[in-house]
């Protein structure tokens, strides 16, 4: 940091000399209070909460009831939902990701898409649930799906409606990581297609499609809006759980309920994305 | 986040004419399996949509068609929930101060701590990617109590910002951090500072407007997350625009506004992407 220090001479304020320099990281503490504030503290909050029982004394043994049939059926309800929008999405996504990789990488088309899966893969929300209404639903225009509120099938198949968009922009980087080279290689070695993706696609792109299926499945485990626009009487999963614990204080006695489904889902989450760390480490090593 | 690594690096990473080395049968299969993807998927992804779109126009009778449902935007209101407008006019002003309380924070930050403090740098980024591990939902319930206590000062829909800039910072701080890994900050600010520039003036006048796009991708990706934003606002009992067509569908399931609105919404969000898109292929032309 010397390079600092010299050009720190060249604007001396007026007040230098008369008292000591503020130190530079001063310069973070509005973000880092505002951080502190408005992210760490609430979630601060929950943890503590969840360890305490509405009396306000602390209580760990609240721990144990996340193994609560009660409480364990909203994860079981949540595990299912994400694992079934997160292997759809995952699989079908990665079909549509090198459809798109495969063609022109400057045409309109593959802009087109990149843009719309921008789109899409936000598109959650209430919104979604009100377009699959009229799509497959009771009033549907295409067919009305008898299933269409059947959990965990009906749901899902709109999670996959932004699932879809959101493993096509975090798998196509990787898809465009493949090498041409690779390809002619082992063509030139007389391998067949077949064999192309079972030898070197494959194994290349497995550590980048597991992270992404992992970032799925985070992003399925914490979305509220579109299930409780498409069922609001009925809590299926941890969310809509949490939703109802804070409007109405029953359920577990002694334990803050939202507080400790909140924590096993922070818990939930951090493990998921931990993975996903360690695979996108693992897959960036050949997407260079 | 991932909508700015793919706008940002997909047609420049991409590896020209990846199909060339194919051999030709090869690529003919492949492009009818293309075409096959392409066409279900677009249905798939299409059909919900053309739905949405028909049951916005539709008329009084089943099956007639007319504009009314696009025309009560501007005054549907319903008994017990407040008027579409004032909704979302509530969301588009959250939306404004959300990005500038954002940028605010995040831009002179970020930049101070690349240039002055960079053993910050790794807790900045943790701090900012947090919001992705903790759902929104869990963030309530914490901010609960918080909110409860502002309450009693305030009981605009507007303090949502406070939130919101939190849920915005992972997706602005990927945006700006592409922009300012791609200039040289340090030379830049060594020439202002040498020529008697305060840091002020290195951080507003010298490299804020050298990254200009992924400042404006920023914006435009915090702009979008509040439009959607049901979670905090439903919860915490503020009406924001999907909190309001939240409310119209509970009392009456299939008013034509829902769909107007929501559509009108969703073009308004794939505007502002396209022009994303295409700004930022302009400028990386010219550079």
């Amino acid at each position: 940091m010397a390079v600092a220090t010299t050009t720190q001479t060249g604007a001396r304020p007026w007040w230098a000399g008369r008292r000591p320099p503020t130190p530079a990281w001063v310069g973070t503490v509005p973000f880092l209070a505002y951080v502190g504030v408005f992210l760490l503290w609430p979630t601060g909050i929950v943890v503590v909460d969840s360890l305490k029982n509405p009396n306000g004394a602390w209580a760990f043994s609240n721990i144990s009831e996340l193994g609560n049939p009660l409480v364990r059926g909203y994860f079981i309800g949540s595990f299912k939902l994400c694992v079934l929008s997160s292997v759809a999405g995952a699989v079908l996504g990665a079909i549509l990701a090198y459809a798109v990789a495969s063609g022109d990488p400057d045409g309109v088309g593959r802009r087109l898409y990149i843009a719309v899966s921008g789109v899409l893969a936000q598109f959650g929300g209430v919104t979604l649930a009100f377009a699959f209404l009229v799509t497959i639903g009771p009033v549907g225009l295409l067919f009305h799906a008898s299933w269409y509120f059947d959990f965990p099938w009906g749901i899902g198949l709109i999670y996959t409606y932004f699932q879809i968009p959101l493993m096509v922009l975090v798998f196509l980087p990787a898809i465009d990581g493949l090498k041409v080279q690779w390809r002619e290689a082992s063509e030139n070695l007389g391998a067949s297609a077949w064999q192309y993706w079972r030898y070197v696609g494959g194994p290349l792109l497995m550590p980048a499609f597991l992270g992404a299926l992992l970032l799925l499945f985070a992003n399925a485990l914490s979305a509220f809006a579109t299930i409780q626009a498409w069922e609001n009487q009925i809590a299926y999963i941890v969310p809509q759980q949490i939703s109802t614990a804070l409007s109405s204080e029953v359920g577990l006695s002694n334990v803050n309920v939202a507080d400790l489904l909140a924590l096993g889902m922070v818990i939930l989450v951090a493990i998921v994305m931990t993975g996903y760390a360690l695979l996108q480490r693992r897959a960036a090593r050949w997407l260079r | 986040m991932a909508a700015v690594t793919a706008l940002n690096e997909s047609a420049a990473a991409a590896s020209a004419g990846r199909t060339r080395g194919m051999q030709a049968g090869r690529r003919r299969r492949l492009n009818v399996f293309r075409y096959v993807v392409f066409t279900v998927f677009g249905l798939f992804f299409l059909l919900p949509l053309l739905a949405m779109l028909r049951f916005s126009l539709e008329g009084a009778k089943l099956g007639t068609w007319s504009l009314t449902a696009w025309r009560q935007i501007a005054s549907y209101q319903n008994t017990g929930i407040p008027p579409l407008l004032s909704a979302i006019e509530i969301t588009l002003e959250l939306a404004v101060i959300t990005c500038a309380v954002m940028l605010v924070l995040l831009v002179p930050t970020m930049i101070w701590v690349r240039l002055r403090v960079p053993w910050l740098a790794r807790t900045i980024e943790v701090l900012c990617l947090l919001p992705l591990t903790i759902p929104s939902i869990v963030l309530v319930v914490g901010l609960g109590e918080i909110y409860n206590r502002i309450q009693h000062y305030s009981l605009s829909a507007l303090m949502l910002f406070w939130v919101y800039v939190i849920l915005a910072l992972p997706y602005a701080y990927r945006a700006l951090a592409a922009g300012l890994g791609a200039i040289d900050v340090t030379t830049l600010s060594e020439a202002a500072r040498s020529l008697g520039a305060s840091w002020f003036t290195v951080i507003v006048r010298v490299i804020a407007p050298n990254m200009r796009q992924s400042i404006l991708n920023a914006v435009l990706l915090t702009w979008s997350l509040v439009l959607g934003e049901f979670t905090i606002a439903y919860l915490l009992l503020y009406t924001n625009l999907q909190v309001e067509l939240y409310s119209i569908s509970r009392n009456t399931p299939n008013a034509g506004v829902l769909f107007s609105t929501s559509f009108a919404a969703l073009l308004f969000a794939f505007a502002l992407l396209m022009i994303l898109s295409y700004v930022g292929r302009r400028r990386r032309g010219r550079g």
